[in-house]
């Protein structure tokens, strides 16, 4: 691995989990609300997959979408704004936490019912099939989505006509409180996905070089026109399902035992067999994302609130488009 | 298309596919048994062999993915037209009518449009029974963000098509099953009318009654009943539920004094009730006499013929409920 990519890995990893990090702060001070989903545990994901796509191909996601946000390239500033609900947001502050939009990245949400974005990743893939465009579309989504109707029938249509699709299936073991031996009666996600004849592969989430290899793979395989992969990539969330939960259903010492193998844990060690972690100087990087996130937090508390007169935008595109 | 122009329904909305497919590459359908069936109700019947199977997509059955792939592929520079056999199987595509394709515009701050048609077959009078023959258009017209259309006539069954594919946003459209045979004169260098446009059908000065869709026949049938007693009544052709327009409804208001609405939706929470509210709010004072309605019984539809008459609106019900309107001082 070469430094810039290590430097690159560890830094995007570590701006999710102290923007994360931020985020509880400010929702404690009231300055953000609605539901707050966090990502901290499973940031190597985003960082892996998003490494391995191109500025065409398209991403959707989930409600807990700020690490793939991020990871995108989407900036801090304007994931925070949107937080505050202010204008400067990427979503025009008509979204927040659940639901980050951009046009310019090709980042299709912020998705905020299970599996419902997995009919929608298969239709743009449809449409660059349909128009002969090298693309692929990336559909983040949780082993509770496995449970939905419309992973099966998406599944079922990604192979059935051999679409563009990467699903990547983070696979944090409960949906929200409800542990997945309880959910699934076959807990080897990928099997499921195999099923429906779709190459599919259990990752090691934890693991950004192994995410960033696997989908880089993945991706080179739809290209060439082998159909959609499908990702199960394990991973841990360390935080509570969002601030409303007690974490009633699982215990302390399981979430200890996967923080000690969390992603930075994780990738600090791989660095430092292959002697590059001093290299990458990570207290510089530390701070660098220290001042992004100050700048963030800057910049949404400055932001502009949308006038109400407003309120009624966005329900119907504007006349002179029509 | 037979001579004189005159054509059926069902031929109507076929060459207004065929015909939006010829003009734009990025056009296609895609929904149940469209291709080699030939469409549950034999709407796309021969567009397979014309346009290929990459463009009349034959999907399993899965309403939620494949109205969701309309969603996405929507976003993604397309302009599909997705069928729905019926809309009580619309129901399976719920979430993804109402939680994507109304709210993506507005959720991603107007980043996002959703130029996605969505057609499906409505109504009773078939003996389908409870979970083939209810009429949720009123029901969808409840929702920001959707454009609910409900074409009654050949013309309108034509030029529809090309309408909501020219919007940029979703638009749903409800074909009456029992209209597919209708006759009608079709003129297809016709300029399509506005979305937003009811159109009197049958002017008059005694009564406005309001319908849409198949109601619209009836309620023609019950002018020419109510002529016979003197009574002239407007019909107005609402076209579209959502939006709707008020103008041209208080106009005939105004003109008339009073009103009727026939829906063939359920009464409670009905757009019959809404269209009501509306004349209430902003028409109060021109009225002479209370407004009225027929609407469907609040029943799921029984399967036995005379149950199911009993259930919908009739000319009958409607001549009756216009004389008890007229009847008032």
């Amino acid at each position: 691995m070469d430094i810039e990519l290590a430097k690159k890995f560890y830094s995007q990893m570590l701006l999710i989990r102290r923007f994360e990090e931020k985020c509880i702060e400010l929702y404690s001070s009231e300055k953000i609300r609605g539901f707050l989903h966090l990502y901290i545990g499973e940031e190597a994901i985003a960082v892996g997959v998003m490494h391995a796509l191109s500025a065409d191909d398209a991403v959707i996601a989930t409600y807990r979408e700020h690490g793939h946000a991020l990871a995108r390239g989407i900036s801090a500033k304007s994931i925070m704004a949107e937080m505050y609900g202010k204008v400067e947001g990427c979503a025009g502050g008509r979204g927040g936490s659940m639901h980050i939009f951009d046009a310019k990245s090709r980042f299709y949400g912020g998705n905020a019912i299970v599996g419902g974005g997995l009919p929608i990743a298969v239709g743009m893939a449809l449409a660059d099939k349909m128009m002969k465009r090298d693309r692929v579309t990336a559909c983040f989504f949780g082993d509770g989505a496995v449970a939905e109707g419309e992973f099966h029938e998406s599944l079922n249509l990604a192979s059935l006509w051999q679409l563009p699709v990467l699903f990547i299936c983070e696979n944090n073991y409960y949906a929200m409180g409800t542990a997945l031996e309880f959910s699934e009666s076959e807990v080897n996600l990928s099997k499921k996905a195999a099923s429906y004849r779709i190459n599919s592969f259990q990752v090691d989430g934890m693991d950004v070089t192994q995410v960033a290899e696997s989908a880089k793979n993945a991706v080179e395989d739809i290209k060439s026109g082998k159909g959609p992969v499908f990702l199960e990539c394990l991973t841990y969330r360390f935080r509570a399902h969002s601030m409303f939960d007690a974490e009633l259903y699982r215990k302390k010492t399981e979430v200890n035992e996967w923080k000690d193998k969390g992603p930075l844990v994780t990738f600090k060690k791989n660095l430092e067999e292959r002697g590059l972690w001093s290299k990458i100087k990570a207290q510089e990087i530390e701070d660098e994302i220290t001042k992004t996130i100050d700048d963030a937090v800057t910049f949404a508390e400055n932001g502009t609130l949308e006038p109400i007169s407003d309120l009624e935008k966005f329900v119907y595109s504007p006349e002179e488009v029509q | 298309m037979k001579e004189n122009n005159q054509t059926t329904y069902r031929e109507a909305v076929r060459e207004g596919i065929k015909n939006a497919m010829q003009k734009d590459d990025r056009v296609f359908l895609m929904g149940e048994d469209v291709g080699r069936y030939g469409g549950c109700f034999a709407v796309s019947k021969g567009l397979l062999e014309e346009f290929g199977k990459e463009r009349i997509i034959d999907t399993p059955l899965c309403e939620s993915t494949f109205t969701g792939a309309g969603i996405g592929a929507a976003m993604n520079g397309m302009r599909p037209i997705v069928e729905i056999m019926t809309v009580n199987f619309s129901l399976l595509a719920l979430d993804q009518i109402m939680n994507n394709a109304a709210t993506l515009l507005h959720m991603s701050g107007g980043q996002f449009n959703v130029p996605l048609v969505i057609r499906m077959s409505t109504g009773g009078g078939k003996q389908l029974a409870a979970q083939h023959s209810h009429s949720l258009e009123g029901w969808y017209a409840h929702i920001p963000g959707l454009k609910v259309l409900t074409p009654a006539t050949v013309q309108d069954a034509y030029s529809m098509i090309e309408l909501a594919l020219n919007d940029p946003d979703p638009v749903l459209i409800f074909e009456n099953s029992l209209l597919y045979n209708s006759q009608g004169t079709l003129d297809t260098n016709a300029k399509p009318l506005p979305i937003k446009k009811a159109v009197v059908k049958r002017p008059g000065k005694d009564l406005t009654i309001l319908a849409y869709g198949i109601n619209l026949f009836k309620a023609l049938d019950a002018a020419k009943i109510l002529e016979k007693e003197e009574i002239d009544a407007e019909v107005i052709d609402l076209r579209s539920l959502r939006p709707l327009d008020d103008e041209t409804i208080m106009n005939s208001v105004k003109k008339t004094h009073r009103v009727m609405i026939v829906d063939e939706g359920w009464r409670s929470g009905s757009i019959s009730a809404e269209i009501m509210a509306r004349i209430n709010e902003q028409a109060f004072f021109e009225l002479d006499a209370p407004m009225g309605r027929v609407c469907s019984a609040e029943v799921p539809f029984p399967y036995a013929k005379h149950l199911e008459d009993a259930a919908l609106p009739q000319p009958v019900k409607i001549v009756a409920m216009a004389k008890q309107i007229m009847e008032e001082a």
